[in-house]
């Protein structure tokens, strides 16, 4: 990695009267903003940098050299289903036949963008076992939001409004509490048994006509297959609940198991992580929900349905519907790449990931098993948790062994999650890696165990050949300085 | 070993409180802080605001932590300590000198449901 | 069993199912109970190839127009400097992951900081957020802050002159989070005081929602209005077009609590809608309160300043239900985007782009309004580069016209209203020609009634 550029600033590399843009001469001059009323105007130009362009260029790409991508090497970090990003997927979605089309423009005009959207929807339903799909949502949590609407809005719909509560696992990402929460369903846990599945004996008690439904995810963020899923999905509904279907782990079930099929009525899909589309460094995602048959209207709007009459495309928008989660119809760019990543793999091999997936955790997990400790034995899915060394002597802890992974050029895996560990450590390749990979990291990680033994030190102050050290985080946020403005401000 | 202060009462969520009349301070145990690490954020709740005992009055956050702050007692806040709006990490330095908040009890029968020094001793397990 | 994605040989899933005591990829699902797994293929296509994608795509693309572009109503077709889908595609930053692991990412930690430091100057607020998904939903989160923030009230008011499709979004997050939603009336284009006045003096108000510039392309004053909201306990909330911001009053000017809105329009292509970046930036005082991520400078082990994601207490992962927002990520390369175009532009470029603008539509405005059948629906308001016009005529055969000449011309607000918008993007004489379409439907007509 780039060090010699390290640190500075685009602030810093300003200088007064240089610029980056070309536009064309204005030919209509006389109609000028000093015409407008001054006190609707701001008083000073903002604080922008001023640079030419190869400056921008040359900041930005070395900036690049400071970052890890897939392109770079391995992640394997569990429930982010960190895959290869295809470059022919880039390449569509960049077409100049689409990124240049106004959303509100007319429909008949946007006829090859709509048959985009409908055909990746209906290819989620097939996958998914669902009735259908709305690619409104703009990532995961958003879609956890949409699906709790669309349970909301059932029960609305039957004039049921006690039911304010949803079921959470105690495994659970945060997100799903705080998404219910924001949706205005209040929480409750339920406990999961010692091998991370959901105590169904604990779940029973919980179930009486104040509950809206249960979110999960299967595999749960063990990495195990919630076995007992059809007796949970049956209990629920039987209490008059729905199950939601957090998709954060859907790849294992890639071409062997579909949520409708399990007894799923809402889900929502993370096109990041299972569809191939790039995480860009937080965003942009992309969060489909799908429904069973029955709780379609309840979607939001606007809706791309097919014009069967017309052999054409349209949006519409519905009465009865939650009401609307985004502007127009969701992170386009991103269904446009999800879409070609279907197609190019095809039926064919979309069934293939979920088996090469499992394959590539479960024999990470049996080449480490001994020198880290293995709470939950059996065939995992697509992931699983190692809950810190084996060797607990050394005081080297879980964090240390993810920086010293840096060291070597290997992601970090997800770390402290889940919370049923102390020292979690969740792994999760996906189909993509090699055995030369997954051989290469297993190295590694015994490695880090051998180290954490004969010199401890040497981990606990990883990493050490990162563009920069381990971070004090105390600081930042005691003392927040989060601008450009502040930062200057303090330096002098 | 976790500092204990004789003639406080204790939660069990780990927060304490003094009573100096009918006034309580409130504020969480060396054990609290302890297990939180460096505090760097202190939501305390406005001064009139009304606290219930075991009800929520605020947070503590670390940096990869947040806690809850349950009141030990019910009654009106009379005042912050807001000297932990700067320098939040005095939590750290001394929990039980560094109160959070001050409250006018308003059900002094409320004190018999907390724990004293001995039994929360025992309670965390030291 | 070979295919480009998938590197195993034959020989690797063999020995790889020895290790771990199994003999075919099948056994990797025994846990699970047969009736609930799928026996079948996915009804879908077969595989295709590169070329047959490329071609799929050219024929899709074909059912699709580019036009030229007169609309706006909360996407802006404006000029995109092509050095920033250069480095767009710098799979270091395309294909890196949420920047949790801060050694090996300050380059996502540093732009973000860049981002959030030229956010906070365009809107004249203290701090911004590392971004979030669009304006509506960044709207929507700010209407969530000032509710959390009020602590005990739980109703806000929204001017009725900001875009429907914003409101549409924040009124249906209102629903579930239990909020109740009042509307400030529009007078002639623009918020009514009175109805503000009227309103907020009932002393429930947690917030208070306007745009700058509003709906129909008008600045309007907002002089008093962050007073009277905090007289009354309620969060002044401006929902501003991040390009004009260059150069109308900010809200930090204004005296607002939360600025937010959509950065499309610092050069984001239109793409159907998305994927865009929504911004919400703040006072210091109410930092904590703020949704979605925030970058902090640091320093790191050796001394060296460094940048890492902060104040995380806050959020969903950790607070889990009493976060204050669910959102997990940011809209994070966009946001790369909006900071390069802002490096790019600078302080001059962007009083260049929205001069143009201003020109383009005060031109098409004043030539549209001579013809007889045309005129502004708010002639005495002042307005950057967007405007309501009424055409006393048959506008769905208008906007037709248009399209056999590849325009999108404006938005049909009603059946007399039309939205109009002009961007650096149109030349004078693609306003030329759409005068002359006006004019010819109009001859046309006169020869008819003739």
């Amino acid at each position: 990695m780039n060090n010699v550029y390290y640190g500075k600033l685009i602030f810093e590399l300003s200088k007064e009267g240089r610029c980056g843009y070309s536009l064309p001469t204005n030919e209509l001059e006389q109609y000028s903003l000093n015409d407008m009323p001054a006190n609707l105007m701001r008083g000073e130009a903002p604080a922008m940098p001023e640079v030419d362009e190869l400056t921008v260029v040359r900041h930005y790409t070395n900036m690049s050299n400071n970052n890890f991508g897939v392109d770079t090497g391995f992640y394997p970090l569990g429930s982010c289903t960190m895959k290869y990003n295809p470059k022919i997927n880039e390449e569509m979605c960049n077409h100049y036949a689409f990124t240049g089309l106004h959303p509100l423009q007319n429909e008949n005009t946007v006829q090859g963008a709509l048959e985009v959207y409908y055909n990746l929807q209906s290819s989620l339903a097939e996958i998914s076992g669902l009735s259908e799909f709305t690619l409104n949502p703009f990532a995961g949590a958003h879609g956890e939001l949409t699906g709790l609407m669309v349970m909301k809005s059932y029960h609305l719909d039957r004039n049921d409004s006690k039911r304010t509560k949803v079921i959470i696992p105690d495994s659970a990402h945060g997100t799903n509490p705080a998404s219910a929460a924001v949706c205005g369903f209040d929480v409750v846990v339920v406990k999961s048994r010692p091998d991370g599945t959901v105590d169904v004996e604990d779940l029973r008690p919980l179930l009486d006509d104040t509950i809206a439904g249960m979110m999960m995810t299967n595999p749960n963020t063990l990495g195990i297959f919630e076995h007992n899923i059809a007796e949970i999905a049956k209990l629920v509904h039987e209490a008059g609940g729905l199950m939601y279907y957090d998709g954060a782990n859907l790849n294992p079930m890639l071409g062997k198991c579909r949520p409708g099929d399990l007894g799923f009525d809402i889900m929502h899909i993370n096109l990041h992580k299972t569809f191939s589309t790039p995480h860009g460094g937080g965003g942009p995602g992309s969060g489909p929900v799908g429904v069973r048959a029955g709780l379609e209207k309840f979607l939001p709007n606007p809706r791309v349905v097919a014009d069967e009459e017309n052999m054409s495309f349209k949006i519409e928008c519905n009465d009865e519907s939650l009401g609307s989660v985004s502007g127009f119809l969701g992170n386009f760019g991103v269904i446009m790449r999800a879409y070609a990543y279907i197609l190019t793999l095809g039926k064919e091999n979309l069934r293939m990931v979920g088996p090469l997936a499992t394959l590539n955790a479960n024999y990470i997990k049996e080449c480490l098993k001994d020198c880290y400790e293995l709470p939950i034995e059996g065939v995992c899915k697509h992931e699983f948790v190692f809950d810190g060394l084996k060797d607990k002597s050394t005081e080297v802890t879980t964090l240390d062994v993810a920086k010293r992974l840096l060291d070597y050029g290997f992601h970090a895996p997800t770390i402290y999650f889940p919370l049923l560990f102390h020292q979690a450590l969740m792994i999760e390749p996906t189909e993509n890696e090699s055995k030369e990979t997954l051989d290469g990291f297993i190295e590694v990680m015994r490695t880090i165990a051998k180290e954490a033994k004969e010199t401890p030190e040497l981990v606990k102050t990883a990493p050490h050949n990162t563009p920069v050290r381990r971070l004090d985080d105390t600081l930042a946020a005691l003392h927040p300085v989060v601008t450009y403005a502040e930062l200057s401000a303090e330096q002098q | 070993m976790s500092k204990i202060v004789e003639g406080l009462y204790y939660s069990e969520s780990h927060e304490y409180v003094k009573v100096e009349g009918n006034v309580g301070f409130i504020g969480i145990t060396d054990y609290a802080q302890h297990e939180l690490g460096n505090v760097v954020y202190v939501d305390m709740p406005e001064v009139d605001d009304e606290v219930s005992q075991g009800e929520e009055f605020g947070a503590v956050e670390s940096v990869k932590a947040a806690s809850d702050l349950m009141s030990p007692v019910s009654g009106t806040v009379v005042e912050v300590n807001e000297a932990l709006e700067d320098e939040p990490g005095l939590v750290n330095k001394d929990a039980f000198e560094n109160w959070i908040i001050k409250v006018e009890i308003s059900d002094a029968s409320e004190l018999d449901n907390l724990m004293n020094a001995e039994a929360y001793k025992a309670f965390i397990g030291e | 069993m070979t295919y480009k994605y998938f590197p195993h040989t034959d020989e690797d899933v063999r020995s790889m199912l020895d290790k771990c005591g199994l003999k075919s990829l099948d056994d990797l699902y025994q846990d699970i109970p047969d009736e609930l797994v799928l026996h079948r293929d996915y009804d879908l296509p077969e595989a295709m190839s590169e070329i047959e994608v490329r071609n799929l795509f050219n024929e899709l693309g074909n059912y699709n127009e580019k036009l030229n572009c007169m609309i706006g109503a909360g996407c802006y077709d404006h000029y995109s400097p092509s050095v920033i889908n250069a480095i767009l595609s710098r799979s270091e930053f395309l294909t890196s992951y949420t920047p949790y692991q801060a050694e090996i990412s300050q380059g996502t930690l540093q732009y973000i900081f860049e981002y959030q430091s030229m956010m906070a100057a365009l809107t004249g607020m203290e701090v911004s957020n590392a971004s979030m998904y669009d304006g509506c939903t960044a709207t929507a989160e700010a209407m969530m802050m000032a509710i959390a923030n009020a602590k005990k009230k739980n109703k806000v008011l929204i001017s009725d002159t900001l875009n429907p499709i914003v409101t549409r979004v924040v009124e249906t997050y209102a629903k579930f989070h239990g909020i109740v939603v009042e509307h400030i009336a529009a007078v002639d284009g623009v918020t009514s005081r009175e109805d503000f006045e009227k309103k907020i003096a009932v002393g429930d108000v947690a917030g208070v929602i306007v745009a700058a510039p509003n709906f129909y392309g008008i600045v309007e004053d907002y002089t008093g209005w962050a007073d009277l909201c905090h007289d009354n306990k309620a969060l002044f909330i401006m929902n501003c077009n991040a390009s004009a911001l260059g150069v109308i009053k900010t809200p930090g000017e204004w005296g607002a609590d939360v600025a937010v809105g959509d950065g499309q329009s610092l050069g984001i292509p239109m793409n159907f809608g998305g994927p865009y970046v929504g911004y919400l930036c703040t006072s210091k005082k109410l930092i904590r309160k703020m949704p979605g991520r925030i970058v902090g400078a640091t320093k790191d082990m050796d001394g060296k300043r460094t940048f890492v994601l902060t104040l995380q207490a806050r959020e969903q992962h950790i607070r889990r239900e009493k976060a204050t927002s669910n959102i997990c990520s940011n809209q994070s390369l966009m946001a790369l985007y909006v900071t390069i175009y802002l490096s790019l532009m600078g302080k001059q470029g962007l009083k260049d782009v929205n001069a143009l603008s201003y020109s383009n539509a005060h031109y098409l405005a004043e030539q549209i309004a001579k013809l007889d059948k045309f005129e502004l629906a708010y002639p005495e308001k002042p307005f950057l580069h967007e405007f309501a016009v009424k055409y006393h005529g048959d506008i769905d055969y208008l906007q037709e016209a248009m399209l056999e000449a590849g325009i999108q011309f404006g938005l049909k607000l009603d059946n007399e209203t039309l939205l109009l918008c002009a961007t650096e993007t149109l030349t004078k004489d693609m306003i030329d020609d759409a005068i002359m379409i006006c004019q010819g439907i109009q001859d046309f007509n006169d020869a008819a009634i003739d």
